[in-house]
């Protein structure tokens, strides 16, 4: 009898080893993980804080050798990310609408929400290519508006899924009191569904933003770049991913300087959306 | 009463008019995501043709990547691609399974929550900034102590040792293969996580009831109930991994040859044509160019394809349980 | 209510449920089938709605009294796969047919729900919306409407000053009565009430059928409840319903005093359900 209890005790020694073991390592991977997102955003404050002047938004981005800013760059992308979320709201909350409202278990709405979820991860530099043989080879130059469509079409995805996903949380007896009030289809969904489900749908297009705001590779083959001040869209556009890449990868020590302040100003605002987005959802969720 | 009802019936009408013109119009939307699939896959085909035609299904298995020549195959790139994808698949894994292990049985309640948010944030952070990381401060760390360290140990190995060998660089393939990693980390981890929560609790307290422990808890009742989904969350990883551009361009060294170190600088697709298709002439290039386009786009998509049924199959899963 | 009736002898077959009186029709079912998918969740039921009368739908859960009453304003076409067969006439009217307008006849006939669904927009706003749907009222007439409703509802008094506050700042008793007036303010002729109280809390229920009780002067009322004392309180007419048969229907009164069919005495006495 005590010998079963006593080989009991060993083989659970032995157990609670291994428990421990998968414990810790479970607790190093995190600590990894915490690491390299600490030494990143530290390296990122320290090189990008101290490039920051005010000559960085004053003027615009220098020819080799010489002194200059990020102005041209910064203006160039707030404009391509703003006329991005314009036309990416509507059209991916309208989307969002017809896969929650419309849709719902038709087979083209399977179909879409299928392809939208692989969109949400695909390559983006394709997107790029695709947007250089649909709209860059067919004007015959660069753009800041082929630019624009090739961040909707990154952006989109994310707009649509967290449309549906919103929508749906909203209770159907919300639809039904609308309906039997005598209240057409549309306006159940814009003005009821939607409007209940407003802060989930901000936030949706908040991440998109973020999303988009960082990305370079889309970017590469369309909006190009431009040394000089310009809001003209039909024009190749200066924005700030693709001037860090470029100035990154120059052999000039101001240049990789104002690469670090891009940098810096990127990730700042890509967070600062990302948490804008969070407390929009908390809020009210 | 008469004209009144009348006039709610012009209403009535009007608004069905609306009600059509509406679902039409956010159908059409839906649509577009269909329509730009549809105009990539062409878009890409059409460009590529002339590459396709003049090398063959060859181009994708030929190693030769010669512009002043314009003779062109794929593979290095793909193999660069397919490598480092491998290699970050290998790190961000265990650590994501790990991380998601951490933040679902193991953290403490209060910890939870800005966890969870501070490895989300390390998936916002944009990818050109990894590339930047990589290339000024991590590579040259790694080339410094942690390469001389590898070929000191792992070098040593019989078959295996060739991988770790050469001049300690710091950029090249496994630069590159450990800054995706810790790109694609935050993506598994926080599909892992999702999937883990989704296990009902009783079937967990009973296997405490029996006396498991968190660790047989995580290998035994866990894991094989989310099989699929951490399956479908590695393989999305994978389809993240094989698409980036930015990071990737930064470390991998940009090298046209395959070289059996991993230590050697090489090149992916992404980074191919981030440094190429600016400067490309119209032409076979350019073809070839495209070609690449669409091989990474096909194996992404069948990547990210499977990724996505598996999940739907646990989602399918946990809708019958519950 | 002094309504003559003359009641037929015969009770065992349906077309007995049907009733005459001095009171008009509302409603008039007849054979009415509901299926969900392949199941028959409504079978062959017929009897009358009685204008400004409060008819009660009894019976255990899944017994189709809420099926019903979804049929009256075709509710169940948001669904695929839900079909309803025979004739509900409304005024002469059979609103089964496919080409009835449904929004225009939900407009007719306004819903009440169990749980109460203030749409996330201000209280004004709520009654507004509805009432703009259909009529073009400026701000004037809006804002009369808009008191009236509230009036009508019992609840003016306690949103009179708070009109712009967002409807769900109000207590579920608040909720549900400004979902009445919501539906008021559209004019139907016919309110359908799906447990309405069954989510409150028993000062809020007493409030709701105080409103029943007056608003049936003007509107014909259709309330469904799993509490038989609050039948007998407000109802006027009473249908009990079993495994989707509409087993007995008649004045309240007698229904529950003086059942014909053994099976409703047996569900009011509590021996079963």
């Amino acid at each position: 009898m005590s010998d079963i209890l006593e080989s009991k005790k060993a083989i659970l020694a032995k157990r609670k080893r291994t428990n421990k073991i998968a414990l810790t390592m479970s607790m190093v991977a995190m600590s990894i993980g915490m690491f390299f997102l600490l030494w990143i955003l530290s390296v990122l404050f320290i090189k990008g804080f101290s490039s920051l002047n005010l000559e960085m938004f004053t003027v615009d981005t220098p020819a080799p050798g010489s002194a200059g800013g990020l102005r041209n760059a910064i203006v160039g992308s707030f404009m391509l990310v703003l006329t991005c979320t314009l036309i990416s709201s509507p059209l991916g909350i309208l989307a969002g609408i017809f896969l929650s409202e419309y849709g719902a278990k038709s087979r083209v709405a399977a179909i879409t929400r299928f392809v939208t979820d692989i969109m949400l991860s695909a390559p983006s530099i394709v997107i790029g290519l695709f947007v250089y043989a649909a709209m860059v080879a067919q004007m015959e130059h660069f753009s800041g508006w082929a630019g624009t469509v090739a961040l909707a079409l990154i952006a989109i995805p994310v707009v649509v899924r967290t449309t549906e996903n919103m929508l749906q949380l909203v209770p159907g007896s919300l639809r039904e009191a609308a309906f039997a009030l005598g209240a057409p289809k549309w306006k159940v969904s814009l003005m009821i569904v939607l409007r209940a489900a407003k802060s989930g749908v901000i936030t949706g297009v908040l991440l998109a933003l973020a999303r988009v705001s960082g990305e370079t590779a889309p970017l590469l083959f369309t909006a190009l770049n431009n040394q000089f001040f310009s809001t003209n869209m039909n024009t190749p556009m200066a924005n700030l991913p693709v001037v860090i890449f470029q100035f990154a990868m120059s052999p000039y020590d101001n240049w990789v300087s104002l690469a670090w302040g891009g940098a810096l100003l990127i990730t700042l605002s890509v967070l600062g959306l990302n948490i804008l987005a969070r407390v929009f959802f908390r809020e009210k969720v | 009463m008469t004209t009144s009802i009348k006039n709610i019936e012009r209403t009535s009408r009007k608004q069905h008019y609306q009600d059509v013109i509406f679902g039409l119009i956010s159908q059409l939307s839906a649509l577009i995501v269909l329509f730009v699939l549809l105009g990539i896959i062409v878009s890409l085909v059409i460009n590529a043709w002339p590459a396709l035609k003049e090398f063959g299904p060859s181009f994708f298995l030929n190693a030769q990547w010669d512009i002043n020549r314009e003779k062109f195959g794929g593979l290095i790139s793909i193999y660069g691609t397919i490598v480092s994808s491998l290699i970050a698949l290998i790190i961000a894994t265990p650590l994501s399974f790990g991380i998601a292990l951490f933040l679902t049985e193991i953290c403490p309640a209060f910890l939870k929550r800005p966890l969870g948010v501070a490895i989300e944030l390390l998936a916002a952070i944009p990818s050109i900034i990894y590339g930047m990381f990589g290339l000024f401060i991590f590579a040259p760390v790694f080339g410094d102590y942690i390469q001389p360290a590898l070929a000191a140990s792992l070098g040593k190995l019989p078959y295996i040792g060739i991988l770790f060998s050469g001049a300690p660089n710091g950029i090249g393939m496994l630069c590159a293969g450990i800054i995706l990693a810790m790109m694609i980390l935050p993506f598994i981890a926080s599909v892992m996580r999702d999937v883990f929560e989704i296990v009902p609790a009783v079937l967990k307290e009973s296997a405490y009831g029996l006396g498991c422990t968190k660790w047989e808890v995580a290998r035994h009742i866990i894991l094989p109930y989310t099989k699929a989904g951490v399956v479908g969350g590695i393989m999305l990883g994978l389809g993240r991994a094989l698409g980036e551009t930015m990071a990737v361009t930064f470390v991998i060294g940009n090298a046209a040859r395959i070289m059996p170190s991993l230590f050697a600088p090489g090149s992916s697709i992404a980074s191919t044509l981030a440094n190429q298709f600016g400067e490309a002439s119209p032409g076979l290039h350019f073809s070839a160019l495209f070609a690449l386009g669409l091989a990474l786009f096909i194996i992404t998509f069948v990547i990210l394809s499977l990724a996505k049924l598996m999940l739907i199959q646990l989602e399918k899963k946990q809708g019958k349980k519950s | 209510m002094d309504i003559k009736l003359n009641a037929a002898k015969d009770n065992q077959s349906q077309s007995e449920n049907i009733i005459r009186s001095n009171n008009k029709n509302a409603l008039e079912i007849r054979d009415l089938d509901f299926y969900y998918g392949g199941f028959h969740a409504l079978k062959n039921v017929s009897f009358d709605v009685k204008e400004k009368n409060v008819t009660a739908f009894i019976g255990p859960s899944g017994c189709g009294k809420s099926t019903l009453l979804r049929t009256l304003n075709r509710m169940y076409d948001l669904y695929p796969g839900q079909t309803a067969k025979g004739e509900i006439n409304f005024y002469g009217e059979n609103i089964l047919n496919p080409k009835q307008d449904l929004n225009l006849l939900r407009s007719r006939i306004g819903m009440v729900f169990q749980k109460p669904t203030p749409f996330p927009m201000s209280i004004y706003e709520n009654i507004a919306f509805g009432v703009r749907l259909y009529e073009k009222l400026n701000k004037r007439d809006m804002d009369d409407r808009v008191e009236w409703a509230l009036t009508r509802a019992a609840i003016w008094n306690e949103t009179k000053d708070k009109l712009h506050q967002s409807g769900l700042s109000l207590s579920g008793g608040q909720q549900q009565r400004l979902c009445i007036a919501r539906v008021i303010a559209n004019k139907p002729s016919v309110l359908l009430l799906d447990e309405p109280t069954s989510a409150l809390d028993p000062i809020s229920t007493g409030r709701i059928e105080e409103l029943v009780d007056e608003l049936k002067q003007d509107y014909t009322i259709a309330i469904v409840t799993h509490n038989m004392q609050q039948a007998a309180r407000i109802s006027d007419y009473t249908a009990y319903m079993y495994l989707g048969e509409l087993v007995e229907f008649g004045l309240t009164n007698e229904i529950f005093i003086k059942p014909k069919r053994q099976e409703t005495e047996d569900y009011i006495t509590g021996r079963f359900g």
